[in-house]
């Protein structure tokens, strides 16, 4: 279920890296507990990123919630989709990214492997 | 799931897991915030039926010659006109005009009138009762003893007919019937509810909630009726423009600040506590808002009359029957009637215009 092409955070985040890029978006746990989500809050193209900044917000029916990211870096590209489509995090959260960032620095100690990740949330 | 274990349940407890609710702690009971989806759950209940529990809520039982007068002198509204049958809302006041809670009053009988209050205030609204009650009116608080159902919809009725009843079914809003057996269980059946749409509320004895809810759900289910939760009814409610204690007033918010007017007798013969207060111009007043840009209004955003700061959103979510994003907001009186605003949303602001509430009205 969980893929083993990426690495998690304990905020339900997960980053896909390919080269120096990050690719962020958020994992099928975290688009169910927020339940349906109906808008997302994009970063800007260009703008640069610390370690623990908020990167987005998706907002669902009852919650707001800030996408922090796990990366140091510039936001390179972002999923325009989103705007239109919000529900794609709920439909395919493992393969709807929310932005691409260009990788200055990554904090390893706050990144899980699949498996890592699957035991964190089966403890919650 | 833990957290949930340690709260209070309703005598709905087992059809919510039995219908997948999604469990939440809300003050204190474990209740869902939804079964399928709140957006769902809505719109069932906008174009065919949905059915809540709402057993939470508390049932108040005033009785005795003093009934009457305690009451009166209680709640803002008047009851004077009131017969057996009828139901009439109205906020209850503190002496400096912030709202205790705002209930529904069913006259049963002379001498004999069963409130219903919020579930967060059930205990405070007892103990603000039975304190100004004489010897000649008991209060007491028979919250545990009551399921309540609301069945909500255009839809409402045919789910009703289907399981079947038994007694003349109450038909102008805010009346109700206190002997009637819908599904073979006895019930006291009022016009009432907290949607926007046609609908009924049900209320029996705990013991016969599980029975009635599986009777409503079977019946009702080839009419489009599903069970609702917490979410819809709270979307409902806003979309519907009606007002939610701890949001559009609280103690601090006066019922002439959130518009409650309607249910206001300033003149009623022996005044009632709160009055002289409410005699004074409100300083704020609640208005609707809607986005001009994209986003989503929620609560406690601080609201902006160009630069300056004149209130904040006291509801917000997203409207499942309406494009664009909605508010209620307590502002400053001086700028209630202003078109334009501005809302903060996250250290941005973003234009929002003034927009009558209701926000949805259901075409008669």
């Amino acid at each position: 279920m969980t893929p083993n092409d990426r690495r998690y955070t304990r905020d339900h985040e997960w980053i896909l890296i390919e080269g120096n890029s990050a690719r962020i978006g958020i994992t099928d746990y975290a688009q169910d507990a927020l339940g349906e989500i109906v808008y997302v809050e994009l970063p800007a193209v260009g703008d640069s990123y610390a370690v623990g900044d908020s990167l987005a917000v998706v907002e669902s029916v009852k919650a707001v919630s800030q996408i922090y990211t796990c990366v140091e870096g510039t936001v390179t590209e972002v999923n325009e989709a989103l705007e239109e489509a919000p529900e794609l995090l709920n439909s395919a959260a493992f393969d709807t990214c929310i932005a691409v960032l260009e990788i200055a620095s990554v904090d390893e100690s706050k990144l899980m492997s699949a498996q890592e990740y699957d035991a964190h949330v089966a403890a919650l | 799931m833990d957290t949930i274990n340690g709260l209070k349940r309703t005598p709905l407890y087992d059809a919510h897991i039995a219908h997948g609710g999604k469990l939440v702690d809300f003050g204190g009971w474990a209740l869902p915030v939804q079964y399928s989806s709140i957006i769902e759950e809505h719109k069932a209940v906008r174009h065919a039926a949905g059915l809540f529990d709402v057993s939470h809520m508390g049932e108040l039982m005033v009785e005795g010659p003093g009934a009457f007068a305690l009451i009166q002198r209680l709640v803002t509204n008047d009851i004077t006109s009131m017969k057996p049958g009828r139901v009439r809302y109205s906020p209850v006041c503190y002496e400096n005009g912030g709202v205790v809670d705002d209930i529904l009053i069913y006259m049963l009988a002379e001498n004999r009138y069963l409130l219903i209050v919020n579930a967060g205030n059930t205990d405070k609204d007892y103990e603000w009762f039975a304190s100004h009650a004489g010897e000649d009116v008991s209060v007491t608080n028979e919250s545990a003893s009551w399921a309540q159902l609301a069945l909500q919809g255009p839809r409402f009725m045919e789910a009703l007919e289907a399981a079947g009843y038994e007694g003349e079914l109450p038909r102008k809003y805010y009346t109700f019937t206190e002997r009637m057996s819908v599904a073979g269980v006895a019930c006291l059946v009022s016009v009432t509810g907290y949607t926007g749409e046609a609908g009924v509320e049900l209320y029996c004895a705990a013991a016969d909630g599980m029975r009635l809810h599986a009777a409503l759900m079977e019946a009702g289910r080839q009419f489009g009726l599903v069970p609702c939760g917490l979410g819809a009814r709270d979307s409902l409610r806003f979309e519907a423009g009606m007002p939610l204690y701890g949001h559009e007033m609280n103690a601090d918010i006066s019922p002439v600040e959130a518009d409650l007017g309607f249910a206001i007798k300033l003149d009623k013969a022996g005044g009632f506590i709160g009055r002289e207060a409410l005699l004074a111009p409100a300083a704020r007043r609640r208005i609707g808002l809607r986005l001009a840009d994209r986003g989503i209004l929620r609560e406690h955003y601080a609201v902006y009359a160009g630069d300056e700061l004149v209130g904040t959103t006291t509801s917000g979510m997203p409207v499942p029957t309406l494009e664009g994003s909605y508010a209620m907001a307590l502002v400053d009186a001086r700028h209630a009637d202003d078109a334009e605003f501005t809302v903060e949303i996250r250290n941005r602001r973003l234009a929002a215009r003034r927009v009558e509430i209701p926000f949805y009205k259901r075409a008669k």
